[in-house]
C-alpha cells in the first residue's frame, strides 16, 4: 500500500469540523426534545388515549418504523413542496428527526407504562386524580425511569443516523466532511475524523444521557 | 415533456427493488456468519479476543453506517482496488450487521441461567461441547425473534448505499425523481415498496416474541 496518510489539511479545517459537530449537536439536542416529547404524547395516546386516537398513531408508528429515515427525509425535503410545505435544510432534518425519534420511543414508552401495574392507576384514581393526573403525576415518571436506557440507545441511534442529512446539504458533521475531502482530495483521512469525532460524540451523549437519568430519577436511581 | 405514467414509475422502482433484496440478503448472511465468528470471540475466555470484540461491537454501534460506507469505499481504493460501489456496499453492510447480531446474541448466550454451564460442565464436556450441545440450542430459541426484528434494519441500512452511488430502490427513486419531477409521488412508492418488505418482518419477529413469552409462561 503505497499511500501516505496527510492530515495537515487539519490545521486549515478545523473550524469546518467544529462547526458540523455544533450542528449535529444542536439537532440531536433539539430533536431528541422534541422527539420523546412526542412519543410520550404518542405512547399517551395509544395506551390511554381516546379509542378512535388508538389506530391512528398506530399506523404513524408503523409507517415510520417500517422505511428508512433517507426515504422520510427525502419525501419531508423533497416531496412536500408540491404540496406548499417549504422549509430550509435544518427545518426539514429536524422534521425528520422528531417524526423519526417520535415513532420509536412511542413504542419504548409504551411499554414502560405497561409495565407499570394496574394498581398504580387504580391508586390515583382513587385518590380522586383523573385519568391525565394519574398519568402525569404517578405513571409516567416510573415508567420512563423503567425504560431510560433503551429511550438513550434509541437517542443515540437517532443521532448516528442524522449523518444522512448531509443529502440534503444541511450542513452537519458528515456534510463538513464531504466539503473537506472535496477541497483536499484527503477523502479516507477526512472520513475517519469525522468517523471518530462520532464515536466521540456517541460516548459523550451516552454518559449525558445517564447523567440525565440520575437528575430526573433522583430517589428511584439507586434501585 | 413525456408524460410518465403510475405504472412507468413503480415498475422502474420494482426493478431496482430487487438490488435491496439481494443486498438485504447478503449483508444479512454475511453478518450472521462474521457475527457468530464475533459471539464466539466475545464470550471466550480468553482476554484479547473478548476485547477485541467488544471494542470492534462498540467501534461499529458508536459510528453512523454512513461513515462506514464512505471508509469501505474510499479505505478499499487505498490498497489500489478499484472498488465498485455494490463491493463497498456489500462489506459495509456485512460488518455492521455482524456488530449487531453478535451483541444481539451475546445478550441471548448471557441469559441461559449459570447452572445450565455448571450442570454440563459437570457432565465432563467442553467448552465447545457445552456451545454446541446445552446452551446454543436454548439461546438460539431466544435469539430469533431479535434477530428476525434486526433484518428490518438491515433491510432499511441497505437505502444509504444509494449515497455511495449502489443503484437499489432509494437510488431509482432519486433518477426516476430527476427524470419525471414528481418527488411526492416517487418517494411516496418508494417508501410503500419499503414498507411491504418490512412490515412483514416486523410483524412476524413480533409474532414470534409472543409465542415465545406463552411457552416460558407455562413453564
Amino acid at each position: 500500500m503505497g499511500y501516505v496518510f496527510d492530515y495537515s489539511w487539519l490545521a486549515d479545517y478545523w473550524g469546518v469540523l467544529l462547526k458540523g459537530v455544533l450542528v449535529t449537536a444542536e439537532l440531536t439536542l433539539v430533536g431528541a426534545t422534541l422527539g420523546v416529547s412526542l412519543g410520550v404524547a404518542c405512547a399517551w395516546a395509544r395506551s390511554l388515549g381516546p379509542r378512535w386516537l388508538k389506530p391512528i398513531v398506530a399506523t404513524y408508528v408503523e409507517l415510520i418504523r417500517n422505511t428508512p429515515f433517507l426515504i422520510q427525509l427525502f419525501f419531508i425535503f423533497f416531496g412536500l413542496p408540491s404540496l406548499g410545505v417549504q422549509m430550509s435544510e435544518i427545518q426539514a432534518a429536524l422534521l425528520a428527526m422528531v417524526i423519526n425519534l417520535g415513532a420509536y420511543s412511542c413504542e419504548i414508552v409504551r411499554a414502560g407504562i405497561q409495565a407499570t401495574g394496574q394498581g398504580q392507576f387504580e391508586a390515583g384514581w382513587s385518590l380522586g386524580m383523573t385519568r391525565f393526573e394519574t398519568f402525569r403525576y404517578v405513571v409516567l415518571i416510573p415508567a420512563l425511569q423503567k425504560i431510560w436506557p433503551a429511550l438513550s440507545s434509541q437517542i443515540v441511534i437517532v443521532m448516528l443516523g442524522s449523518a444522512v442529512v448531509s443529502q440534503i446539504a444541511a450542513e452537519d458533521l458528515s456534510f463538513a466532511a464531504n466539503f473537506i475531502q472535496s477541497r483536499t482530495f484527503r477523502a479516507f483521512e477526512s472520513y475517519i475524523v469525522a468517523t471518530l469525532i462520532y464515536l466521540a460524540l456517541a460516548i459523550l451523549l451516552r454518559q449525558l444521557l445517564r447523567g440525565v437519568g440520575f437528575v430526573l430519577f433522583p430517589r428511584r436511581s439507586g434501585r | 415533456m413525456i408524460e410518465f405514467s403510475n405504472w412507468d414509475i413503480l415498475r422502474n422502482l420494482l426493478l431496482a427493488a430487487r438490488w435491496t433484496v439481494v443486498l438485504s440478503l447478503v449483508s444479512f448472511v454475511g453478518g450472521g456468519i462474521v457475527g457468530l465468528g464475533l459471539l464466539f470471540m466475545r464470550i471466550s475466555r480468553s482476554r484479547w479476543p473478548r476485547l477485541f470484540a467488544g471494542a470492534y461491537v462498540e467501534l461499529f454501534q458508536g459510528t453512523p453506517l454512513l461513515m462506514q460506507l464512505f471508509l469501505a469505499f474510499f479505505g478499499l481504493a487505498l490498497f489500489g482496488i478499484n472498488v465498485p460501489a455494490w463491493l463497498a456496499a456489500g462489506v459495509a453492510l456485512i460488518l455492521w450487521t455482524a456488530a449487531f447480531l453478535a451483541e444481539i446474541w451475546r445478550g441471548c448466550v448471557e441469559s441461559i441461567a449459570k447452572g445450565q454451564w455448571e450442570a454440563s460442565a459437570s457432565l465432563g464436556m467442553g467448552r465447545m461441547q457445552q456451545m454446541r450441545y446445552v446452551v446454543l440450542p436454548q439461546a438460539m430459541k431466544i435469539a430469533i425473534p431479535p434477530t428476525v426484528g434486526f433484518s428490518v434494519q438491515v433491510v432499511k441500512g441497505t437505502s444509504l448505499t444509494s449515497i455511495i452511488g449502489f443503484v437499489e430502490l432509494s437510488k431509482a427513486g432519486t433518477i426516476v425523481t430527476n427524470a419525471t419531477f414528481l418527488p411526492f409521488t416517487v418517494y411516496g412508492y418508494v417508501a410503500l415498496i419499503y414498507f411491504v418488505l418490512c412490515f412483514p418482518l416486523s410483524k412476524s419477529s413480533q409474532y414470534l416474541e409472543r409465542k415465545l413469552n406463552v411457552a416460558h409462561r407455562n413453564h
